[in-house]
């Protein structure tokens, strides 16, 4: 057993993330790395290319932390509740340093990451055309269509610099078990350069080749393993924990003011040490309040003569 | 207005649910008229049958016992794209006679006044499904003569303008909002008020409206909501999150 990968959060990121790179820390709404993120500003990388469909509260943080020069996205929103304040912030007065954007529609930014995987030249989508979107972005384009003649709207590939992709479970080689809202993380593992994986569980490869379908990110993908439970918390990991709602709609009051928001990273981010030290701050009762049910699904037979 | 925009949904149709008075209205018309309504989110789960109000469309109670979940650029390209959505629900911060939505920007894009959320998949879904249904509060900084950013296509500049694009998606069906429903003039696409709620008069949409307001000839009063359409609204809402 190749055990290599495995390292912590820490080392992960210090190896694997460089200043001015293009990150993509996968997962719409669900699995989002915050661990990751918060490490990355523990080490003050700077001058990143943040790249991701809905920043998220993890972007606005990293963005406020100073890490970003450069935002791609497709929604700037805070999810089910409205603004991110710290986005906002840097895009519109500069605080704590202007910020470039790069927007797209949420088809084209997630076609970007499946053209980037599957290596396309470009991908061509039915979409943007119509909208004053392209005008502000000179990376969409529109071609003519070859068989009919028609204008068609294309994006470019996506090939980030590096992607964590948090996971249910891996082994710890990196294959990967993902179900649930499985958004873009096997078009981030396949279009970045180096993937590093981080796990609410580590098992062993044998109850990852008892179910291959459900593997999505296999495991000479990634150049890294993390054993990080509780890695997205607040958003969450289906059959692990729920999304802390309360939190979301805190952060909005949270950063109301850029001095608040680092209060906030000061003690949360730069105050531990790691996630572990992170889950510990939490209340237990918000902990215990966001183990969800359970729902099994019913075993399937893999078997062959 | 999630009553009105209930009804319009029927049976066997597919829509794209945002969170929000959109996932009330469809669960609204499932639990009614439209059992067998098939709800899909942005978030790739297919067929969801939440058990609770989802509070993102991201929500684990979307996939628990939904019939397909699917990553993200599948969900734009197999349903979206493979034009398999019939009804695609949208909101805005400004919308113009002819249906065009800006989520995008207030001011401009380079000095914006206020930065909004974006696209997301707004433009996509305004592209792509057979009938856009918006619903929106009636206030004059929403309804403008000129949307300051154009992220999703309405019939932008009158239906000619619209059909040079060749999009696949039928265009903007309906706005529902607090005063009234409008429909889409067949020929020009303008927006035509064709229901006023009780109790509303034309002069009040009018006032509320910037553009002088184009009236149906077969003007009719929004039938009001039947105590089944009140009791089992409240009932999928019981904390109030949405509803006031």
């Amino acid at each position: 057993m190749d055990s290599s990968k495995t390292m912590t959060m820490k080392e992960a990121v210090s190896r694997f993330v460089q200043d001015g790179d293009t990150v993509y820390l996968a997962g719409f709404t669900h699995m989002i790395p915050f661990a990751a993120g918060h490490e990355v500003i523990r080490q003050k990388k700077k001058d990143l290319v943040l790249a991701r469909a809905t920043p998220d509260i993890i972007y606005d943080q990293m963005i406020a932390a100073g890490c970003a020069k450069r935002l791609i996205f497709s929604y700037a929103g805070n999810p089910g509740v409205g603004s991110l304040r710290c986005f906002r912030r840097a895009h519109e007065k500069g605080i704590p340093k202007p910020l470039e954007i790069e927007e797209y529609t949420h088809f084209g930014l997630s076609g970007r990451l499946f053209a980037g995987a599957t290596n396309m030249p470009f991908l061509p989508m039915r979409t943007n055309l119509g909208s004053d979107l392209p005008a502000q972005n000179p990376l969409m384009k529109v071609v003519k269509d070859p068989y009919s003649g028609d204008e068609v709207s294309v994006v470019p590939p996506l090939k980030p610099d590096v992607a964590v992709v948090h996971v249910q479970r891996a082994d710890v080689n990196g294959n990967c078990h993902i179900w649930g809202i499985i958004g873009e993380q096997k078009d981030a593992a396949f279009a970045a350069k180096k993937v590093i994986i981080s796990a609410e569980e580590i098992v062993d490869e044998s109850v990852i080749r008892s179910d291959p379908n459900r593997t999505l990110v296999p495991d000479f993908l990634s150049h890294a393993v993390v054993h990080e439970p509780w890695c997205a918390h607040p958003s969450y990991v289906q059959g692990y924990y729920d999304r802390d709602n309360e939190f979301y709609v805190k952060w909005d009051e949270i950063t109301k003011e850029h001095e608040s928001t680092m209060k906030y990273i000061d003690e949360w981010v730069h105050g531990v040490e790691s996630r572990s030290e992170y889950v510990s701050k939490l209340p237990p009762s918000k902990v215990d309040g966001l183990r969800p049910k359970e729902a099994y699904s019913s075993p399937v037979n893999y078997g062959s003569v | 207005m999630v009553i009105v925009a209930a009804r319009e949904l029927k049976d066997r149709e597919s829509v794209l649910v945002g969170v929000g008075i959109p996932n009330l209205a469809a669960n609204l018309a499932k639990k009614l008229q439209a059992p067998n309504l098939l709800l899909v989110y942005e978030s790739g789960a297919v067929g969801s049958n939440p058990s609770r109000m989802p509070l993102s469309i991201g929500d684990p109670c979307l996939v628990s016992g939904a019939k397909s979940v699917c990553s993200m650029y599948e969900q734009f390209a197999y349903y979206l794209q493979g034009g398999r959505i019939d009804v695609g629900f949208l909101g805005g911060a400004q919308i113009d006679k002819y249906g065009n939505i800006n989520s995008t920007i207030i001011g401009t894009y380079k000095t914006p006044k206020v930065r909004l959320p974006g696209s997301g998949g707004a433009c996509d879904i305004a592209s792509n499904v057979k009938k856009i249904i918006v619903i929106t509060p009636h206030e004059k900084r929403r309804f403008v003569e000129k949307v300051d950013f154009l992220t999703s296509p309405g019939f932008i500049d009158g239906k000619e303008g619209w059909r040079k694009l060749k999009l696949q998606g039928g265009g903007p069906y309906a706005v529902i909002t607090n005063l009234c429903t409008f429909k889409f003039d067949e020929v020009t696409g303008e927006m035509t008020v064709t229901a006023l709620h009780e109790g509303v008069t034309i002069e009040q949409v009018q006032e509320n409206t910037p553009w002088n307001v184009k009236v149906a000839e077969e003007l009719v009063t929004t039938p009001p909501p039947t105590e089944m359409e009140v009791t089992t609204l409240r009932a999928l809402d019981p904390d109030k999150i949405y509803l006031r």
